[in-house]
């Protein structure tokens, strides 16, 4: 529990690079955790011998409770919000270039990128079309609920159906952040091993969507499609699982499918 | 090391608590961590011993208690305490689930100060 508001690391910067909301968006009120400390501090003082205070706080309950307040505003707006994570090189930037590039023509969509430098993947997905905001973190090695609430605001959002979050490349991190996604989204290449999820079961644990990307290079480099899926089902039974090739197009017309279950009915 | 801001973020909240009950010193915290919470507890251990320097909870004991990691069955109907890591095959049938019921639990639990 605390009363100070949520501050993101020092070197963390938006940058807006196209679709800027025309003026500054929603301000974030102090956290509701305020109101609780509120009520402890009123209760009397004890005696100065050893106390014990029994509570169930989570750890990140600054990030939590930001979260929820991001997942209810997109809830608000009608808003399918998607966390895109994987290991750095998996493809989620160049799924998002081809997904913007078709599906974004019929939905508005939006993207929130994270780095920890250079906006280089905010200039590859720069498209009149869709808004787009990097997000460099300065360091830090995941996105947290504040980052996204500030990146957000930074965008002008009207008709947009679905925002992207890509998340920095990490594949250990980001499970503990929850960002207020509807979709967890994790990405495994075919460039990395088919025991992945077995090495770094967390994310996939926690994961709604898995995308098997790159399948159309699996033969060349020999990674066994078949045992990538059975440890994908082992470790994230939970999980949906789409193979797919952003180049040779398989599987991408489920991936839209996917996304289109995401809108609300017309 | 995500750990480093997690432990940030408990000892911000003990702190405050602290300053609630006007606590001069802390001696014990205790916390709450889920076996597939994806979080170490040598590496929360390390970053204790940082964030708490130069603070009322310098030198306290931390505490680090585990919570199993339990599941359900869709097929029997019944929760289980999942034995094989991040594998959850019910004991019962043998079937995967991926209906986790506890784990995850990153919580401070205790703080116990003068």
């Amino acid at each position: 529990m605390n009363t100070e508001p949520a501050t993101p690391a020092e070197d963390f910067q938006i940058h807006p690079l196209s679709g800027a909301a025309a003026r500054p968006g929603r301000q974030l009120s102090a956290p509701l955790s305020a109101e609780l400390a509120a009520t402890l501090a009123a209760a009397p003082a004890g005696a100065a011998s050893v106390r014990a205070v029994d509570l169930r706080v989570p750890l990140l309950e600054k990030n939590d409770i930001l979260a929820e307040r991001n997942r209810g505003y997109f809830l608000g707006r009608g808003l399918a919000a998607l966390n895109l994570v994987s290991s750095p090189g998996a493809g989620k930037t160049t799924l998002l270039e081809r997904t913007l590039d078709e599906f974004g023509r019929q939905t508005r969509c939006a993207v929130v990128v994270g780095d920890l430098e250079t906006d280089n993947d905010g200039m590859r997905l720069h498209r009149p079309h869709a808004p787009v905001a990097q997000i460099t973190t300065g360091g830090t090695c995941h996105l947290d609920a504040s980052m996204i609430a500030r990146g957000v605001e930074s965008l002008d959002l009207e008709g947009v159906k679905v925002l992207f979050i890509e998340n920095v490349g990490n594949l250990v991190c980001p499970a503990s952040f929850d960002l207020g996604e509807r979709v967890r989204v994790v990405l495994l290449s075919t460039t990395e091993g088919e025991d992945k999820p077995l090495k770094y079961p967390p994310i996939f644990k926690s994961a709604d969507l898995v995308l098997l990307t790159k399948v159309d290079v699996a033969d060349a480099l020999g990674f066994r499609r078949d045992l990538a899926v059975a440890n994908i089902q082992r470790i994230a039974p939970q999980a949906r699982l789409i193979q797919l090739s952003t180049r040779s197009g398989e599987g991408i017309a489920e991936w839209y499918d996917f996304l289109r279950g995401l809108l609300p009915p017309r | 090391m995500h750990e480093v801001g997690i432990m940030e973020s408990a000892i911000d909240a003990v702190l405050h608590q602290a300053r609630v009950h006007q606590a001069q010193r802390v001696h014990r915290i205790v916390l709450r961590i889920g076996t597939l919470a994806g979080v170490e507890p040598d590496a929360l251990r390390f970053a204790f011993d940082v964030v708490t320097h130069g603070t009322v909870a310098a030198g306290a004991e931390l505490a680090i208690e585990s919570v199993p990691a339990r599941a359900r069955c869709a097929a029997c109907a019944a929760d289980f305490t999942i034995t094989t890591g991040f594998i959850a095959t019910c004991p019962r049938c043998g079937q995967l689930s991926g209906d986790l019921r506890s784990g995850r639990e990153l919580e401070l639990a205790r703080i116990e100060m003068s």
